[in-house]
């Protein structure tokens, strides 16, 4: 078994003891883990696993029930997320309004003005900063994209991602996972939570499995992450 | 300061902009005022004394009706892909998108009350026997106590399942005396019987420590779970 050893490194997120519960149902159930720099680390398992609460939980919308995140060396996530980019399931876009206006509108949340550097991020992800027509009538796959820029509008050194893949064509994918890879390989440590784990078979430093409310597994290859 | 400043006019402009493109909240608004002023002149027929006196409190009452339906209309939309998230995300301060949102619904209904007001003059022969510049100061003031409150409200109400009937239910009970005030203002200036500077320093000192109160708790309920 290919198990990871991080002893040289020193890690970015340290989670301690992580609990979170949503009334009697435990999403998360005590998960303890440590994550470098640098990385890409897909986050695998079945529905309900707990793989979207332990990402939002490290973006810092939702609260632990007990156990502590600390990252970047803080506890105060909230002092933090700067450093923070978060892709969600959900767009979290506003349809009504053109990329270049979403991303401008969110660069002013992180107190960016710059105008060119949203259009350099919505060219990085593949899309054309010119388009007009709402984020609404774009396909799953450029709003995908979309997201992904608004997600890295300020540049930050961890990106949380859930589900980027979905419903995304193949072709997609691929130029997504590409761009991932670079981010990666220019310092940035990236989480992504997936069903499609294949599609980061040649990109993720490590597979993160995750079974009710746990992390079950920590390796470097895919097969052993998907079968248990 | 400056943070909030720029994130609160950045927030503005864009729900501005929503509105202009959508006029979800304005539509519907103007629609409901437009009802209550129609229904209101049918079923009554009032001399023009009589109108002076019941006026103040029917022209509220639909600014109330009305301006609720654009405060859902308001938070809605930050629910649609969950764009909250990425506001609760970003280091932007919840205060800002509490100011964007209440000035956004602030100017909403000030458009309603603009094209309403003409309307009402017409169909009630409302004519101001006190100080009529007064009325701009309650308009003013009372359009803010409404929206504060029912911007705080409404995105308090946000994650409840039936929040289209929590919001009347929350903001109602808590606008009584900024209600109570507007209208009695309305009144004294209409049929300038008395003075209606009471009622407006009521309305300001309510103004004050309901923006404080919504200002010093947004946080908390922005982020609540």
């Amino acid at each position: 078994m290919n198990h990871v050893s991080h002893a040289a490194a020193t890690p970015i997120i340290v989670i301690h003891d992580l609990v979170k519960q949503f009334g009697r149902f435990a999403a998360l159930r005590g998960v303890s883990a440590e994550f470098v720099s640098g990385r890409l680390y897909a986050i695998v398992g079945e529905n309900g696993a707990g793989k979207t609460t332990l990402l939002r939980s490290l973006a810092g919308l939702t609260r632990p029930t007990r156990g502590t995140i600390s990252m970047l060396g803080t506890t105060d996530l909230r002092s933090v997320c700067r450093q923070v980019g978060y892709m969600a399931h959900p767009s979290l876009l506003y349809d009504e309004m053109a990329g270049m206006e979403n991303l401008r509108y969110f660069a002013r949340l992180y107190g960016i003005q710059d105008d060119e550097r949203c259009a350099a991020t919505i060219t990085a992800v593949g899309l054309d900063p010119a388009l007009t027509r709402p984020v609404g009538q774009y396909s799953q796959g450029m709003r995908q994209r979309m997201s992904l820029a608004r997600a890295m509008i300020h540049d930050p050194r961890i990106l949380l991602l859930d589900e980027p893949f979905s419903n995304v064509d193949a072709h997609s994918a691929r130029q997504m996972t590409h761009l991932l890879k670079q981010l990666r390989d220019a310092g940035k440590t990236i989480f992504v939570v997936t069903h499609q784990a294949s599609q980061l078979e040649h990109a993720a430093d490590e597979f993160v499995q995750m079974e009710a409310g746990l992390i079950t597994r920590r390796t470097r290859e895919l097969m052993m992450a998907e079968t248990p | 300061m400056s943070a909030i400043t720029n994130v609160a006019r950045a927030s503005l402009s864009k729900d501005l902009r929503l509105e202009w493109r959508s006029k979800d909240a304005i539509n519907s608004m103007l629609f409901f005022a437009l009802l209550v002023v129609v229904i209101f002149s049918f079923s009554f027929d009032p001399t023009a004394e009589e109108s002076r006196r019941i006026a103040g409190g029917l022209v509220w009452v639909a600014f109330l009706f009305a301006a609720v339906v654009a405060l859902n209309q308001t938070w809605a939309r930050e629910l649609r892909n969950q764009v909250l998230d990425a506001y609760r995300v970003s280091p932007a301060p919840a205060n800002a998108l509490f100011l964007a949102k209440a000035f956004g619904n602030f100017i909403f209904v000030i458009v309603l009350e603009t094209f309403m007001t003409p309307l009402f003059i017409v169909f009630y022969n409302l004519r101001a026997l006190g100080p009529a510049y007064q009325l701009l100061i309650v308009s003013a003031l009372g359009t803010w106590a409404l929206v504060v409150n029912g911007t705080f409200f409404a995105a308090m109400s946000l994650r409840t399942r039936s929040r289209e009937i929590m919001l009347p239910l929350l903001l109602f009970p808590i606008s009584i005396p900024a209600l109570l005030a507007t209208v009695e203002a309305t009144t004294a200036i209409l049929t300038g019987d008395f003075s209606a500077k009471f009622w407006i320093v009521l309305l300001a000192a309510y103004n004050v420590v309901f923006t404080t109160a919504c200002l010093l708790l947004f946080d908390t309920v922005l982020n609540a779970e």
